[in-house]
């Protein structure tokens, strides 16, 4: 029972590193990267909980809800990755402008 | 045909009603209502050369749908639909009251001033990117708005987030990649907060239906937690102060209908799941977290309004307009009661159909003048009568002035901080109306100053200052015939009974 929680924290581990490097990183593949950890930990988080006790078969459904969700995660990785090259193409740079605070 | 006697009687009866009444009641309008703009998306990219008829069929179609839903909603009530048959645990299912008829029924109305907006805004090559995606994001939007499943309302999110950017990536130039990159991140950070808290749900109530939801839920650790990470992802993509640094760069370097379609309906949409979760599953919470939410609308309303006030651009101010207009929204949340949910929703309802025009608007007077400089605006207001009725128009009800839907939602407001003894929230009420007149008036102004024309302005297709116009006449109205659209709102009593 407790290795399932040990999964679990885990994944929110993953989610937190993932939105510390989010906000950290100026570079956009490390921000791109990072939402990909974030994700990752919320599909180990919810894999995790799927078995809730031993000897009992997990729960079918969170492992929909995790192939839905990567479906989810490509398809808006590969958007973030044409948006990138496009922006490097525009502005010669990989990094987001700095904005005056507003 | 051998029909059980039940059925057959049954079948007897329907047949005398007329054919009209057996369509609009037979259909399962809640599912042709997702399904027709998807397929109409996919119809726009498989034929770009018809797209822009393909695009303005569809919202059409759209509208008649809506119609024939309220019709269905209004005979028998609160709607349920087991997609495929399965049912609740396992399956998704669809549900529709009022609450969500209001929603599918102003983002159909301001979808159709869109489409036909677009359809003279666009260039060939633009309009080809443009139509499947906004189809695409219409369909994102009712299924949303019909969705009682709290992964599919995830799945929604991240398909309506993702059309969104691609449409503010439209615009030409490095700013509005830089807006649409920066907005990309903004949506997938929320959208995956709301999964998080998906997943906490899930594992404590083994549901993902709301209605069942909200007969298993109670207080544990593990829902404060889910509580607070949905309401933060949701929080984030509704751009609630001080969360909303993202919203007036993306709303206003994207094209004029996009713009219009971002600040009417995109932030409404994560702020009726919140709405609606807050009113289902939320209310263990208790009163400290309402609190927190009014305050924070407080702040965005006077905050929004003096950086509105600030602005330079035209299309600045608008969406710094928006964020003012969205912390209105919440003042709801802490007063609770049956007519502050009504005049929350009613000005929502008003600030989607009164902002589509205004960007409208402001898209003519840059279309004209090929900038949007307030200071510089004298010249090319004047050549555009209609436009800047259109803005004033629209105005009064952002400055919530009767009569029109604003001073109608701010009344129900204001009459609900009386009712429940909390004043300091009318007074909020108040000093955002102030704001928005000084906002609204700093433009409208430039029309009564003589100014000799600096360049030769470019014609205005007539369409598009027309549209801009009909939408800020839609907004009177709903000041007007307010009855109707507060009696639609009842269906199924979203917002529980009494007053």
């Amino acid at each position: 029972m407790s290795y399932v929680y040990l999964y679990a924290l885990l994944g929110v581990g993953l989610f937190v590193l993932g939105l510390n490097a989010l906000i950290v990183h100026a570079h956009l593949m490390r921000k791109i990267l990072a939402v990909n950890v974030m994700s990752t930990g919320v599909f180990l988080v919810l894999v995790a909980l799927s078995s809730r006790n031993e000897g009992i078969l997990p729960d079918p459904v969170p492992h929909a809800m995790v192939i839905t969700g990567i479906v989810v995660s490509v398809s808006a990785t590969a958007l973030a990755l044409i948006l990138m090259l496009k922006l490097n193409r525009a502005t010669g740079k990989n990094e987001l402008p700095d904005r005056s605070r507003d | 045909m051998n029909f059980p006697t039940g059925a057959g009687t049954d079948h007897c009866k329907r047949m005398k009603l007329l054919p009209m009444e057996l369509i609009l009641g037979e259909v399962p309008w809640i599912v042709v209502l997702i399904i027709l703009p998807l397929t109409g998306g996919m119809a726009c990219f498989l034929f770009p050369t018809i797209s822009k008829s393909l695009g303005l069929l569809t919202s059409l179609a759209v509208i008649s749908c809506v119609w024939g839903l309220g019709w269905q909603l209004e005979e028998d009530g609160a709607q349920r639909y087991a997609i495929g048959g399965w049912g609740a645990p396992l399956g998704i299912d669809l549900y529709a009251d009022g609450l969500s008829l209001v929603m599918v029924a102003v983002a159909a109305l301001v979808g159709l001033g869109i489409s036909v907006y677009s359809s003279s805004y666009f260039r060939r090559d633009k309009a080809n990117h443009f139509w499947p995606l906004w189809l695409f994001l219409c369909g994102a939007l009712n299924a949303l708005f019909l969705s009682s499943d709290i992964f599919n309302l995830y799945v929604t999110l991240e398909l309506l987030g993702l059309t969104a950017v691609a449409l503010v990536a439209l615009a030409d130039g490095s700013e509005a990649l830089t807006s649409a990159m920066r907005y990309l991140l903004i949506n997938l950070m929320g959208s995956l907060f709301y999964l998080l808290g998906v997943a906490f749900l899930y594992h404590s109530f083994g549901s993902l239906d709301i209605a069942i939801l909200a007969q298993r839920v109670e207080p544990s650790p593990a829902v404060w937690a889910a509580v607070g990470l949905i309401s933060a992802g949701l929080l984030l993509k509704t751009a609630l102060f001080p969360m909303h640094f993202w919203l007036p760069a993306a709303h206003a370097s994207a094209p004029a209908p996009v713009s219009a379609l971002l600040s009417a309906l995109v932030v409404k949409a994560s702020f009726y799941i919140l709405l609606r979760m807050w009113l289902e599953i939320f209310p263990i919470v208790g009163i400290s977290f309402a609190q927190l939410l009014g305050l924070l609308g407080s702040a965005a309303v006077l905050w929004g309004g003096i950086q509105a006030l600030r602005q330079t651009r035209l299309k600045l101010l608008v969406a710094y307009s928006t964020v003012s207009q969205l912390g209105y929204l919440f003042l709801a949340f802490p007063l609770g009661m049956s007519i502050a949910w009504k005049g929350a929703l009613y000005m929502l309802l008003s600030h989607a159909v009164a902002k589509a025009a205004m960007f409208m608007a402001a898209g003519n007077i840059l279309a004209a003048g090929g900038h949007d400089r307030i200071a510089d605006l004298s010249s090319i207001t004047q050549r555009l009568p209609l436009t800047l009725t259109a803005f004033s128009l629209a105005g009064i009800s952002i400055m919530g002035l009767p009569p029109s839907g604003g001073f109608i939602a701010k009344w129900l407001l204001l009459e609900a901080s009386i009712q429940s003894g909390q004043w300091w929230w009318g007074a909020i009420l108040l000093l955002g109306g102030l704001l928005a007149a000084a906002y609204v008036f700093r433009v409208v102004s430039h029309v009564f100053t003589q100014a000799e024309a600096t360049h030769e302005a470019r014609e205005v297709p007539a369409r598009m200052e027309w549209t801009a116009l009909v939408l800020a006449l839609v907004v009177i109205f709903l000041g007007v015939f307010a009855s109707w659209p507060l009696a639609m709102m009842e269906i199924g009593s979203p917002f529980g009974g009494g007053s």
